[in-house]
């Protein structure tokens, strides 16, 4: 669409099939900038994963539509470039001149903070996207920043003496679920009021941690969770492992840990048990052919789930290798939507932080997630009565009991089970 | 201006900037048989009044008349300090101190230091400078940032008739060489209460004149009330000036400077004088490495272009002069931005 002060709309494209909207992470240019055809304008956040969004025409960014962290819908414009060529044919009138460059300016002023705006902010540790600026082109002033904080300290008496027995049954109402569900979202609106005191960091939520906590909230309340775990022993895997890792990374350059061989075994019990690779879909189950396993990739942060794509079709070997690849891209931040899409089963390595037991949440809207807990030496019966020290690691599976229930998801926990027990110092994993 | 200080109340009188000058030198003269005036005219008054009576009570030979030879009168000075008098030296106009500025720049200042302190050169030049209208070129400049940075020069420049008064006595009191910046538009223009006790104000420390929270004015001199006037009527609209008079030149009150911009973030410079390389400049740039992360807004300053000087024409010298109306402007501009 033209739009003949600005120039051209540039759209959210449609990223991916059940995308119906994107956050806009940061913007790269800024109204004025120059722009190349398929420069990168800005950042966009979707399911969880950033995308760079490139300029589809060369031209100056005229305005920016859609303001870092907020949501925009595909399809709709986020930003406008006026292209080399109209600026030429159509000399913009003085007057039309003037409110551009007032708009250009109210536009840069939104987001141009003063060093006392900044320091303000850092001492009060303040997310400046919520305050209001009143000053030339809506900038934030000092005075602003000031009046911000003496608005959340206004709300604060709320937790002086004279008001404790509010200030304690303000938590509780807090918890109370469903029926409150309406003063709830009321309340949240305002947590500043005597949920903090000064000595408390604010930790404004990042894009990525918003999208996180939704999807999160989805599965949870989407879909009711089972759970059961098993302990398997995988001393047989652990001597495979310490025979094989250093000719591996020598020959590989890749480091070989435990996941592959866990990530193989579960592969091959889906196989036997398809109805762990399946969404619900209401009136339909659907029960995916192509096993594509979602990796949990954690930093500090966030959590990001790339993907091995038909990883039935894959070896030990090669599963590690792809591993690498695909934690690199993450730590990086280089992961691509397409290396995120299409998960039908998830795998975490729990036990990469010690964790000896976890009820995961299932990614959704797959069926089931499994993960491996820390193999732990310990001592167990062997041979009927013989008591031996083994290596010991303990499987969780979160399943989806509207598609799975406890028979099918034992068979297939316990076919993980012989799969991972059946490793030994022979076993090829090429 | 209420005087109470530990207790006791002061008698106090409105009297002239020119008025609170002349009482300074005369006490001073009273007070001290070392203290004697010089300069063009000044026994029969001087051509500003500020001598006016003194030949007749003080005696010719301490308010003495020199040749039109502003070299002279300071050449004067300076010997007469280095064998223990206290002279004040009146430059008629300060547009004329030029001649003067050798002897100024070169001598006065330098004495205390190339003599490793074994001389001193307790000298103060009075120089009435800025334009009170109608004056043209040679009577209305604004000639501080010529001596502004000289080291071994100390630099007053007051607003008001108490502190002309007090600092007056001071510098007279000083052992180094001040110069006396007193505004001609100030002379009548500006009446204030003014102790009848001796006092003295401190040379180096600069005045708040108005509390406020959104702005920050920093002046000197006769722009003072310009910013002061224009402080009373955008208070009318809600914007809360904050106003320091700077007093003193040099040194200038650092910490005073500081507080006063670290007030609001939102910092103006008003002065009569050129803009490139005055006062303000250099208070911006203390500013700027001082405070750099409580500013706002970038420092703002409002001061005569940089045109060689007022012009004849009543047109021009409107153009050129700071009046209160031009600041009240600049004001809402800051406070707006």
């Amino acid at each position: 669409m033209e739009n003949e002060e600005h120039g051209t709309e540039v759209t959210l494209p449609h990223l991916a099939e059940s995308l119906v909207s994107a956050t806009v992470g940061r913007w790269l240019k800024q109204p004025g900038d120059y722009v190349q055809e398929y420069e990168v304008l800005c950042e966009l956040i979707t399911d969880k994963v950033n995308v760079e969004m490139p300029s589809p025409m060369e031209g100056t960014l005229t305005r920016i539509l859609v303001q870092e962290g907020d949501i925009a819908d595909v399809g709709a414009a986020i930003c406008l470039i006026r292209g080399s060529d109209s600026a030429n044919e159509t000399p913009v009138e003085p007057a039309k001149a003037a409110t551009q460059k007032k708009d250009k300016d109210e536009a840069d002023q939104r987001t141009r903070y003063s060093p006392a705006v900044l320091s303000l902010a850092e001492e009060n540790r303040i997310d400046l996207r919520k305050v209001q600026g009143t000053s030339l082109g809506g900038r934030i002033s000092r005075k602003d920043v000031l009046a911000y904080i003496m608005n959340n300290l206004d709300s604060k008496p709320a937790a002086s003496p004279e008001s404790k027995p509010e200030e304690k049954a303000a938590p509780a109402n807090r918890v109370v679920p469903e029926n409150a569900s309406d003063s709830r979202t009321e309340e949240r609106k305002e947590p500043a009021a005597s949920m903090f005191t000064a000595e408390d960091q604010i930790v404004p939520v990042s894009p990525i941690r918003k999208m996180i906590a939704q999807r999160m909230l989805q599965s949870v309340s989407e879909i009711p969770h089972a759970w059961l775990m098993i302990e398997a022993d995988v001393s047989g895997l652990v001597a495979l492992r310490e025979k094989v890792k250093e000719s591996f990374a020598a020959k590989e350059g890749v480091r070989l840990t435990v996941t592959p061989f866990v990530l193989k075994a579960v592969v091959n019990a889906i196989k036997e048990y398809p109805m762990l690779n399946s969404t619900w879909a209401e009136d339909n189950i659907i029960v995916k052919k192509d096993i594509h396993v979602s990796i949990a990739v954690g930093s500090e942060e966030s959590v990001v789930t790339p993907v091995i794509r038909n990883a039935d079709r894959k070896t030990i070997a090669g599963l590690a290798i792809e591993m690498e690849e695909l934690i690199a891209k993450a730590r990086n931040g280089k992961l691509t939507l397409s290396d995120m899409q299409g998960g039908t089963f998830t795998f975490n390595n729990t036990g990469s932080f010690g964790s000896v037991l976890s009820v995961p949440i299932i990614n959704y809207p797959q069926a089931a997630i499994i993960t491996l807990e820390s193999i732990v030496r310990k001592p167990v019966v062997v041979n009927h009565d013989s008591i031996a020290i083994r290596s010991m690691a303990n499987l969780c599976l979160s399943l989806d009991h509207r598609i799975l229930d406890g028979k099918i998801c034992g068979l297939f926990i316990q076919r993980v089970k012989q799969y991972l027990e059946k490793y030994d110092e022979n076993t090829v994993i090429y | 201006m209420s005087m109470l200080k530990t207790g006791v109340a002061y008698k106090m009188a409105i009297m002239t900037y020119l008025e609170a000058i002349r009482s300074a030198m005369s006490e001073e003269m009273e007070r001290d048989e070392n203290v004697f005036v010089l300069g063009e005219d000044v026994g029969k008054g001087g051509v500003m009044n500020a001598t006016k009576g003194m030949r007749d009570r003080f005696g010719e030979r301490r308010v003495l008349d020199t040749p039109l030879a502003e070299s002279a009168i300071v050449g004067v000075a300076i010997g007469a300090a280095m064998v223990g008098k206290k002279p004040i030296a009146e430059i008629q106009f300060a547009d004329f101190i030029f001649p003067a500025a050798n002897q100024i720049i070169s001598e006065a200042a330098k004495i205390r230091y190339r003599s490793n302190n074994d001389w001193q050169c307790p000298i103060v030049i009075r120089a009435p400078y800025g334009a009170t209208g109608g004056g043209g070129l040679y009577h209305s400049q604004c000639p501080e940032a010529v001596f502004f940075g000289t080291p071994g020069l100390k630099i007053v420049a007051p607003s008001s008739a108490y502190d002309a008064k007090g600092l007056l006595k001071a510098a007279l009191r000083d052992g180094d060489p001040v110069l006396f910046f007193e505004h001609k538009k100030c002379y009548l223009y500006v009446s204030d209460e003014v102790p009848d006790e001796d006092y003295t104000v401190p040379i180096g420390k600069a005045a708040v004149k108005r509390e406020g929270d959104d702005i920050t004015v920093i002046s000197y001199g006769m722009t003072v009330h310009h910013v002061l006037k224009a402080a009373e009527e955008v208070q009318k609209e809600g914007i809360s000036a904050h106003v320091l008079d700077l007093r003193t030149l040099q040194p200038l009150d650092v910490p005073a400077i500081l507080e006063a911009a670290a007030k609001t973030g939102k910092v103006m410079i008003v002065h009569e004088d050129n803009k490139t390389g005055g006062v303000g400049a250099e208070v911006a740039a203390i500013i700027s490495e001082h405070k750099l992360y409580e500013l706002d807004v970038p420092i703002m300053r409002l001061c005569a272009p940089d045109v060689p000087a007022v012009g004849m024409a009543p047109t021009l010298e409107k153009f050129y002069l700071p009046n209160a109306d031009k600041v009240r402007d600049a004001m809402r501009l800051l406070a707006e931005m």
